[in-house]
């Protein structure tokens, strides 16, 4: 089949211009590189793959313990494991997303109207913090009941626990197995995408003659 | 003009030098990387798992306590009875200055501590019971004056009451009304764990796994703040960011907690209020970075990114 090219007279086609505006905003050399500039030669910049990578394996281990429900994990040797690669997964997701957060801001990322990646990214780390924190209240054990005790006066003060109680487990579990991975997903996806579009942040102090136009904040 | 053919924004776009690079090998070897660390965490640590508490365990190991816990939800002194919103109007809640975000939100997750633990748990049992169905009535139709005079009574006499073997406390001869068969009734019924049940449906009949009476009834007791203590949680412990056992635990949430450490928060009445106020000033800051003077300026002070850059700089050079 011939490759489709739209006249001036073609009438409007949304397929079409959804296409082309994905082409455009996303090219596939970009999306899927095979080179980098040559000062993306430190291994800080793994750290950010690293964190993509656990967040992968959160999902995959939440839906795990998901299929056989949330009692599994208490009464299963096998369903303890996968809770247990669920919470280390967390643990190192936490832990590479960090040193990646630190390591983007000491490099300015934001530079080059980059603020808009920055943001998403501080704000899938937040976001993070409360699926965490629901998947804390969603154990149905001694520490789940402690940290939602202890937990419930702040959000109360801060007027959030009258829509958000931490005390319901039926309430904290949904948002912490469709709610929460649904907007992380969400902000990861539209950073990396953002992060493919818009280049790795150049050096700083650096006007070499390839980098154009910076714009900074 | 086309859309395909409007100009890009204005990326800062690399046309210099170039490395190869495969994104699909790197991220597929993280996750390689991943799974081995994970599971040899997994493997070499487990998980923590320990039981939760139940009220029925509560009552057990602490009868003195359980029964002085819900005299105070019969007489309006417990934590609960005495919370504001989301779950009363018997105060405005914490503030920051003048404002009380809690009562802004509402009265949302309405709880009357008198009714929901203790009066409304006895009437699931008290059909066949005619001397507790009795003894409930002359409880609800009593003057609040008359019942505060029977929780007064009570309390006063409890630190010298005694308990059986099943729990049942007996104090001095007194004026305690329908109090002590209802109190007795309802230590009998939370050994055997049918208030765990009772507090846990909605309406008699619908269970929405929704533990909101049976956590708020026991955190108004002393038994879960002690075993939450001994095991190092509690808030004055680095609470909610720790797990029983050595397990890491939330240690993300340290910024959050480190400020119940310290003084002045450590000693204020509005201190979830006061704590909160702050850490959403200092989440508006990490968002904002880009934009704030100052802060944005750090990472070219203190040139950390000259080491991260080591071999762009040298090659430079």
């Amino acid at each position: 089949m011939s490759a489709h090219a739209p006249s001036a007279t073609e009438a409007p086609n949304w397929t079409r211009a959804a296409r082309e505006r994905a082409v455009e905003a996303l090219p596939p050399d970009e999306l899927l590189p095979d080179t980098q500039p040559s000062y993306v030669a430190s291994w800080v910049y793994v750290f950010g793959a690293m964190a993509l990578a656990s967040l992968v394996l959160v999902i995959l281990t939440g839906c795990l313990l998901a299929v056989e429900g949330p009692s599994w994990w208490h009464v299963s040797g096998v369903g303890h494991f996968v809770n247990s690669m669920h919470l280390w997964a967390v643990e190192v997701f936490f832990f590479f997303m960090v040193v990646h957060l630190w390591a983007k801001f000491f490099m300015a990322a934001w530079r080059g109207n980059r603020q808009l990646t920055w943001i998403s990214g501080a704000v899938a780390f937040i976001v993070s913090i409360g699926a965490a924190f629901t998947g804390y209240l969603s154990q149905q054990n001694f520490s789940s009941q402690w940290i939602s005790a202890e937990a419930k006066d702040g959000l109360n003060a801060a007027g959030v626990g009258a829509f958000f109680n931490v005390l319901d487990f039926g309430q904290m579990f949904t948002w912490h197995v469709v709610l929460l991975p649904l907007v992380i997903t969400m902000l990861v996806v539209g950073h990396v995408l953002m992060v493919r579009r818009r280049g790795v942040v150049p050096p700083m102090e650096d006007r070499p003659a390839g980098a154009i136009s910076e714009a900074t904040p | 003009m086309s859309r395909s053919k409007r100009a890009r924004p204005p990326f800062e776009k690399w046309t210099g030098p170039t490395r190869p690079y495969d994104l699909v090998k790197e991220v597929v070897a993280c996750f390689v990387v991943v799974v081995v660390i994970v599971v040899a965490c997994a493997a070499l640590f487990s998980s923590p798992d320990e039981r939760q508490i139940s009220i029925g365990d509560w009552a057990r190991a602490d009868a003195h306590n359980f029964v002085m816990t819900a005299v105070s939800e019969l007489d309006g002194s417990s934590g609960t009875a005495s919370y504001g919103p989301p779950y009363n109007s018997a105060s405005d809640g914490q503030k920051i200055g003048p404002l009380s975000l809690a009562k802004l939100a509402g009265v949302r997750v309405a709880v009357n501590a008198a009714d929901d633990f203790v009066v409304a748990p006895l009437q699931t049992i008290a059909q066949g019971q005619p001397d507790l169905l009795s003894e409930l009535s002359t409880w609800q139709a009593a003057t609040t004056e008359q019942r505060a005079s029977w929780t007064d009574a009570y309390t006063k006499s409890a630190d010298v009451a005694s308990y059986d073997a099943m729990g049942n406390p007996t104090l001095p001869a007194g004026d305690y009304g329908p109090v002590q068969p209802m109190l007795a009734a309802l230590v009998s019924m939370a050994r055997n764990g049918g208030l765990d049940g009772a507090l846990a449906t909605e309406r008699g009949f619908y269970n929405n796994n929704n533990y909101t009476r049976q956590m708020l009834f026991l955190a108004d007791g002393s038994y879960l703040e002690q075993r939450a203590t001994d095991q190092h949680l509690g808030g004055d412990q680095w609470g909610m960011m720790n797990e029983v056992g050595n397990y890491p635990g939330q240690a993300w949430l340290w910024l959050y907690t480190v400020w119940y450490q310290v003084p002045p928060f450590k000693t204020s009445g509005n201190a979830d209020a006061l704590i909160w106020g702050l850490m959403m000033v200092f989440t508006l800051l990490f968002v904002f970075v880009p934009f704030i003077p100052g802060l944005r300026d750090i990472p070219r002070v203190t040139k950390v990114h000259r080491l991260i850059w080591r071999e762009h700089y040298r090659m430079r050079q």
